[in-house]
């Protein structure tokens, strides 16, 4: 094995391009497991926590352009008004240790259907910054997951960052696990508002091959939204739109039995979580809504 | 390779490391310093927490060619960055105490570096964890003094709730936790105290 440890971002993506087998790690929270349990024994470790710039983030134009390595707990104590849904997914991730260590681009990376961020960038919107020698390109976080823990980087890319839209409206997320923390998520459930397009985004964690979205559940939502003027009179969501979108969302999920829980079970949970969270989400938006005085 | 870093205020260089090595093992197999604990090797159990400029992370999970350049405090350095910080100095161990923490840790097998330390005075959280009973086994007593001691120098004056959050990451099959709350309450109220 060799340890890579490029001092710059060109000096990464030049090394990434001479060894495409080499294995990035940053916070090593994945990778040292595979490592330490001889699962794994990569070619190369392309160790990236020199690289200051991965570890920033800055506003660009309605997203922020996280780094790939920005710690979970940074993000849960910076980002929590911009990337809401993002923060309070960051929250659930492991412990105070693993979140000191471990950020969005490893769970990229990895592409686990159990990543704590996916449903929350899925739910937001996001474009995943891969970059390579030949130069940059923005993959839609739709596009991104191509399979169990695969994804569409080519061999030679690294992420560098994650363009994650900044909220517009109310985001919730919520997972379902033994305990609060160490957990990984028997299930997971991430739902953005967005009212200024009037639409709803929804991401699904641990509940089928990859990350997904209930996308028949987001149209029927957003469609009920619009036929009832909620948007507008800001409403309580009648029960009946709540309990369809909840189903839509089970009916979203292609899940697995496995020892932290049966398919039957997550479908049933990723429903109830869908509740959950439109409800959590509909009351601050009509909180906020009756403060603007937009509610009549 | 050749990992050169800082290990409780001493510069350490460890020779024949393996590249998918582990702090974790660089600490205990190559330094002599087996006070963080090997146990899971996955992140889940917290009992080999160790502070990684500054910040708490599990060393079985951070590659020894990471810290490279970089500053770590195990538990047997929790004392002496304990007494710096009540000194409100930000210098350096000096010689005398590096040779002190040294042989103390070669002293005790446990890796509480007591021994022959001459400044054997613990850490206020250590004292505390001994005073509280909160000492069973005494496995994963290690990481939850290094997970402790950063959460009351961040937070002087945590909550209950503060308390099992910043110790979440931290695994005790002994105790129950109540005894380890105990500790952490009386830590903060001595230290708010000043004693």
């Amino acid at each position: 094995m060799d340890f890579l440890r490029p001092a710059s971002w060109e000096e990464a993506l030049a090394a990434k391009a001479e060894h495409p087998t080499a294995v990035p790690i940053a916070g090593g929270t994945d990778v040292m497991v595979e490592i330490n349990f001889d699962h794994r024994r990569p070619e190369y470790l392309l160790d990236l926590n020199r690289i200051g710039d991965l570890y920033e983030w800055e506003a660009v134009e309605g997203s922020v352009r996280l780094g790939a390595s920005v710690p979970y707990a940074r993000i849960m104590e910076h980002l929590r008004t911009e990337l809401p849904g993002l923060a309070l997914a960051s929250h659930t991730v492991a412990s105070p240790q693993i979140r000191n260590r471990g950020g969005v681009g490893g769970n990229l990376g990895t592409a686990s259907p159990a990543g704590d961020a996916h449903p929350a960038l899925l739910a937001a919107g996001a474009e995943v910054e891969a970059e390579s020698v030949r130069g940059t390109r923005l993959i839609p976080i739709d596009d991104f997951y191509t399979g169990v823990k695969r994804n569409a980087l080519a061999p030679d890319e690294l992420i560098r960052a994650v363009r994650v839209h900044k909220a517009d409206g109310p985001q919730q997320y919520s997972k379902v696990g033994t305990r609060n923390a160490m957990v990984i998520a028997v299930c997971a459930f991430g739902l953005a508002l967005h009212p200024e397009t009037r639409t709803v985004r929804t991401g699904i964690g641990s509940a089928a091959p990859t990350p997904v979205r209930a996308r028949t559940a987001e149209d029927f939502l957003s469609a009920a939204l619009d036929e009832g003027g909620w948007w507008d009179n800001g409403k309580v969501i009648t029960p009946s739109v709540v309990k369809q979108f909840a189903d839509l969302c089970a009916a979203a999920c292609n899940p697995i039995d496995d020892v932290r829980g049966t398919a039957g079970y997550r479908r049933h949970a990723v429903g109830v979580l869908a509740r959950r969270t439109l409800t959590w989400t509909w009351d601050s938006y009509r909180g906020t809504a009756q403060q603007k005085g937009m509610v009549a | 390779m050749r990992v050169n870093f800082t290990v409780n205020g001493r510069p350490q260089e460890a020779d024949d490391v393996w590249e998918g090595e582990s702090l974790l093992y660089v600490l205990r197999e190559r330094l002599g310093l087996p006070g963080s604990k090997n146990a899971c090797e996955q992140g889940e159990c917290g009992s080999c927490t160790v502070r990684l400029d500054g910040v708490p992370v599990c060393s079985c999970l951070v590659a020894a060619g990471q810290v490279e350049g970089r500053e770590v405090v195990t538990v047997e350095g929790l004392a002496d960055q304990a007494r710096q910080r009540a000194r409100g100095d930000a210098r350096g161990t000096s010689l005398d105490e590096a040779k002190a923490l040294a042989a103390g840790g070669q002293e005790s097998p446990a890796g509480e570096g007591t021994g022959a330390f001459p400044h054997a005075a613990l850490s206020p959280v250590q004292q505390a964890f001994i005073d509280a009973g909160a000492v069973q086994c005494g496995f994963c007593t290690p990481g939850l003094l290094v997970a402790a001691d950063e959460m009351l120098e961040r937070n002087p004056s945590p909550t209950d709730a503060d308390i099992r959050e910043a110790l979440s990451g931290n695994l005790c099959r002994c105790t129950g936790y109540e005894k380890i709350m105990d500790a952490v309450r009386l830590a903060a109220a001595r230290q708010g105290e000043g004693v």
